[in-house]
């Protein structure tokens, strides 16, 4: 199996075993404005997407992202099958020609361009696109702007992301299930922004590991192996 | 002929669509698409993908959706799928009904089904 390819799938197996310890408090988030079933489903989801992208024959890493999310969109319910799924599935083509800091960019943008665009979706709206949209502007500029190594940068679209989580608290849902309650909503953090925390947390710390003790300042930026939103390279 | 293809979360409210519409366009091809899979609550792309291909005779399908998550997972199909089809946006029993009449005009396009589908949007019940 290829290096990346074979990071790529410890990744997806690190989002499961991080979206299975959060199952429960997935399902209490959900529980409050939704119908409890967010922890559930997408437990069962990546569990069933690790047998699926294990079972890959040297599989290069937008096989196994496209892997993964064909998987999630046949086993998660609900609309975080076609969101998650769906949108892992399209974005994965950005990684054909492996995984570089450019394609980690385009990879991120093209998934957030299908979230928004599926779920008609805007910042503001109590969705998983206020932990996505910040997330994935921080990862473009912090490579594009401030030229920071790659994995630097996926740790400040990770800060990023925990404050659109935040952000979620005090607003009004207007998409999906729990916009049904209106002004109820307000108060609640939502599912769908934190467990697309959960996974950027658990691709960082799969980038962290795969890079072993070496310091932010010796990644090298143009290196062809280096992590991005949804996968790692070693 | 147009086809048409109903979606629900729930395989028996498709069936029971079908059911209704085909009683008003008998001679339509009209299929059911519903469930999780595991006789659960839930749509499947894969599912929706086959139903298109069922439900096309060459002319493309019309498809009437119910809420959320199958608005997705019917995009989702749409976008692997080589049959021709769009949704209808309109009430999916009552769109499935107009549909199926409209499927039946021998000059029924995917556009004049989809209209006639999603005219029963401003239907009222009471008046």
């Amino acid at each position: 199996m290829s290096t990346d390819g074979q990071a790529v799938v410890a990744a997806v197996r690190r989002v499961a075993d991080r979206i299975e310890s959060e199952r429960d408090h997935l399902t209490d988030l959900d529980s409050a404005i939704g119908d409890a079933d967010h922890g559930g489903n997408m437990a069962r989801g990546w569990a069933r997407a690790v047998e699926a992208v294990e079972d890959l024959d040297d599989p290069d890493p937008a096989t196994v992202v496209k892997t993964a999310g064909k998987t999630l969109m046949s086993e998660v319910g609900g609309a975080s099958g076609p969101l998650y799924g769906g949108s892992l599935v399209f974005a994965s083509t950005e990684l054909d020609e492996g995984i570089t800091p450019e394609s980690a960019i385009a990879f991120a943008e093209t998934y957030l361009e299908k979230v928004t665009d599926r779920g008609d979706a805007t910042v503001g709206d109590q969705t998983m696109v206020d932990a996505l949209v910040p997330a994935v502007h921080t990862f473009k500029k912090s490579i594009e702007t401030d030229e920071l190594p790659p994995l630097e940068a996926l740790a400040k679209a990770v800060d990023a992301a925990q404050r659109g989580v935040e952000f979620t608290v005090p607003i009004r849902a207007s998409k999906g299930r729990a916009s049904y309650l209106g002004w109820r909503s307000v108060g609640h953090q939502d599912p769908g922004a934190t467990s697309t925390l959960f996974i950027m947390e658990a691709l960082l710390a799969v980038a962290q590991e795969s890079l072993d003790g070496d310091d932010f300042e010796s990644v090298d930026a143009t290196s062809p192996t280096i992590p991005d939103e949804e996968a790692t390279g070693e | 002929m147009v086809g048409l293809l109903v979606v629900s979360h729930s395989e028996t409210a498709a069936e029971g669509i079908v059911e209704v519409a085909a009683e008003m366009g008998s001679e339509t091809q009209i299929e059911a698409v519903g469930g999780d899979g595991e006789g659960g609550i839930g749509t499947v792309p894969d599912d929706i993908e086959d139903g298109l291909v069922a439900a096309d005779d060459g002319d493309g399908v019309v498809l009437l959706v119910d809420l959320g998550s199958a608005v997705m997972n019917a995009e989702v199909a749409m976008e692997t799928s080589d049959v021709e089809t769009v949704i209808a946006d309109s009430p999916i029993l009552e769109g499935a009904v107009n549909a199926a009449v409209a499927a039946t005009a021998p000059n029924a396009t995917l556009e004049s089904v989809r209209e006639q589908a999603e005219a029963a949007r401003g239907v009222d019940k009471l008046s």
